[in-house]
């Protein structure tokens, strides 16, 4: 195991403690580890196995149930793309195309580099306003290819 | 002079933040959004006749806006007039969403001043017995695709006895098309509040939950903020309203699973647990959370009823026809003119909500069909746009209202890709817990995908009469109504677009 895995440890740890007695924690516990670490951490497993009294595998179980949950570190930049139908309605598979092609990643793809990963998403919200994405967190909405094209340029430009 | 500007995400998406920080310097107070989303970002100025508006507004118009506004306004090539008397806006019924783009989220003395905790405190004086009678007068249905009547599930939780019960809000929203959640948790987090401490000391739950989505990290940040206010206020904890009865709630956030919008699946990750259906019964209003009595309501219904309570069950009847009481809050997406949102009692027709309302495709291009009810709800062809927003009519054509969501789609949508995108999804988001859904929707795609390239008429036939069967093996024998549903979007895809798929309109139909 990595030396630096193991400096997560007391921050994984302390969490526990504040979540100790809290009916049906996981999730919160998870989250929480992701917000903080970026991702998490294989040596977070069996100390929140031992924390809940359940086995590693069911913990693992639920990592990879749900979509959001990362086992390692994410890009720089997360780049998420809504496919749902409203967005769909107003060309969100062209606008998908044109990331593919200037990416040269597929839907689920990672730069490299470490710069960005693609996600799709099915849903921000904002159907009001399709297409839209999210960009680390922010949404865009009423996108165009011209406005892809400039917020994947500044995503490049401070690379 | 105050304006006012929303701090909604998808205004905010659209540019609100640059718009405000244009506007630096001036009174702007942050408020709801109106849900005119074409129209944002949307600025409104107090004047002596009411809020005038500005929109769509970009940060580059702000010079030009304070220009006119000391002079005459209505000269502003975006200039809106008064926001109250725009079409769209003044011919709904807006009940539900009555402080939309009126009122800051977080301000409790906003909330106050237009109507807020009247709900509550009638509960309080009426009592248990009384407040559960009204939300079962008004005819109130579960908001979230159901329709179930929302007082059975209040009398049979008050009715249970155990050592603790639940209230939980099903705020995993993701049904493409939909944002009136969204709008409701952004923009009046204490109504839903209200709505679930109502419900609380009502059926005799201590703790509710809010499970919110991840992907709409600004409403759980409202809820959390709203609640604090709400608890040191006295509206949450040990003596709800002056009630002498404790409720107290958290907020818990979903993590990309679909499924989850599936009231058991969602008590299973409530528990920690994967986001997997469970059979019924039994029903969750007797074993829930943690197998105990639990209330599940979806947002919009647990809102409705502060204003139930404070105007009264006949109020409330009185809004929409036959079974659909109430209002419903409509939202317009996709390839529409003027996206947002409508609240109007049932009855209604979908011609009216897409052709008056939304302004027909944003593209300029025909109108092909609008898929209503979200991603399980079928495709509707403009023939059948006539047909009312009422539960039981839209039953009787083969779709449903579900949550109200309505996504309209040009002629250049290609039905196949969206039927075959249906079933990928439903197999992309099955909990894997029934055969049905979990082998069906990957089968189904492969069918999807067999007859497209199938090199003659009769190869396509033979697959659209095993995709049909497959479709029916899906919506009866599933567990739940993703598997149950999934088949919905594309079934009518199939009926009403074979072409699409490259058959002739006859086989299709058989």
């Amino acid at each position: 195991m990595p030396d630096e895995m193991l400096l997560h440890l007391p921050m994984v740890n302390s969490l526990l403690e504040r979540h100790k007695g809290s009916a049906g924690a996981l999730l919160p516990i998870l989250h929480e580890i992701q917000e903080g670490i970026g991702y998490i951490p294989d040596v977070a497993i069996p100390e929140i196995a031992h924390a809940l009294n359940q086995s590693q595998a069911e913990i693992r179980g639920v990592i990879s149930f749900y979509h959001d949950f990362r086992t390692a570190p994410p890009a720089r930049h997360i780049l998420r793309l809504c496919r749902a139908e409203s967005c769909k309605s107003r060309g969100a598979e062209q606008l998908a195309a044109q990331l593919r092609e200037r990416l040269q990643l597929d839907d689920h793809g990672s730069s490299a580099d470490g710069n960005i990963s693609l996600r799709p998403v099915y849903c921000l919200g904002a159907c009001a306003c399709s297409p839209a994405l999210e960009l680390d967190g922010q949404v865009h909405a009423r996108l165009s290819a011209e406005r892809l094209d400039a917020l994947l340029d500044a995503c490049r430009e401070d690379a | 002079m105050s304006l006012y500007l929303p701090c909604d995400s998808l205004a905010r998406a659209v540019g609100a933040d640059e718009v405000a920080l244009a506007l630096a310097g001036q009174d702007l107070q942050r408020t709801s959004s109106r849900g005119l989303y074409w129209l944002e970002p949307l600025l409104e100025v107090d004047t002596p006749k009411g809020r005038i508006g500005f929109g769509p507004l970009t940060a580059a118009d702000v010079p030009s806006v304070l220009d006119a506004l000391k002079g005459e306004p209505s000269a502003h090539p975006l200039a809106l007039g008064l926001v109250e008397e725009l079409p769209y806006l003044k011919s709904q019924q807006r009940l539900l969403f009555a402080r939309a783009g009126i009122t800051r989220p977080l301000s409790l003395d906003d909330y106050r001043a237009h109507g807020g905790f009247e709900g509550l405190n009638r509960a309080v004086t009426i009592g248990g017995d009384e407040t559960a009678t009204e939300v079962f007068d008004s005819g109130l249905r579960g908001r979230g695709g159901a329709a179930f009547p929302a007082g059975i599930k209040w009398r049979t939780v008050r009715v249970t006895q155990a050592v603790q019960k639940y209230i939980v809000c099903n705020a995993d929203e993701g049904d493409s098309g939909t944002f009136a959640d969204r709008m409701l948790m952004e923009g009046d987090p204490f109504l839903l509040i209200e709505g679930m401490a109502i419900a609380g000391i009502t059926v005799g739950a201590s703790y509710g939950y809010i499970y919110v989505r991840s992907e709409y990290p600004q409403a759980v940040a409202t809820l959390r903020a709203a609640l604090d206010i709400a608890r040191a206020n006295g509206y949450l904890g040990a003596n709800v309203g002056g009630s002498g009865l404790a409720f107290d709630m958290e907020v818990r956030v979903g993590a990309g699973a679909y499924i989850c919008g599936e009231e058991t699946a969602l008590l299973d990750s409530l528990e920690g647990k994967r986001g997997v259906v469970r059979a019924k019964p039994p029903i969750p209003a007797l074993k829930g959370l943690f197998g105990l009595p639990t209330l599940v309501h979806n947002v919009l219904t647990l809102a409705s009823v502060p204003l139930i309570l404070a105007k009264g069950a006949q109020f409330y009847r009185d809004y929409g026809m036959g079974r659909s009481l109430g209002t419903m809050p409509f939202q317009l997406a996709g390839n529409i003119r003027h996206g947002g949102l409508v609240e109007r009692a049932f009855g209604l027709t979908l011609r009216e909500l897409v052709e008056d309302y939304g302004g027909g495709t944003a593209s300029g291009r025909p109108l092909k069909a609008a898929q209503v009810g979200g991603p399980l709800g079928a495709w509707v062809p403009p023939a059948d746009f006539d047909t009312p927003l009422d539960y039981e009519a839209f039953a009787g054509i083969g779709a449903m209202l579900g949550h109200g969501g309505v996504v309209v789609a040009d002629d250049s949508l290609d039905m196949a890709h969206m039927a075959r995108f249906a079933l990928q999804f439903c197999a992309e988001e099955s909990c894997g817990k029934c055969t049905p859904c979990r082998i069906g929707s990957t089968r189904g795609v492969e069918v999807i995908d067999r007859m497209l390239a199938a090199p003659d008429q009769s190869g396509r036939d033979e697959q659209a009469i095993i995709l049909k069967d497959l479709c029916d093996t899906m919506q009866y024998g599933s567990l739940c109504a993703l598997g149950g549903m999934a088949p919905f979007p594309v079934v009518s895809a199939l009926k009403h677009f074979p072409a699409d798929f490259g058959l002739q309109s006859s086989e299709a139909d058989q």
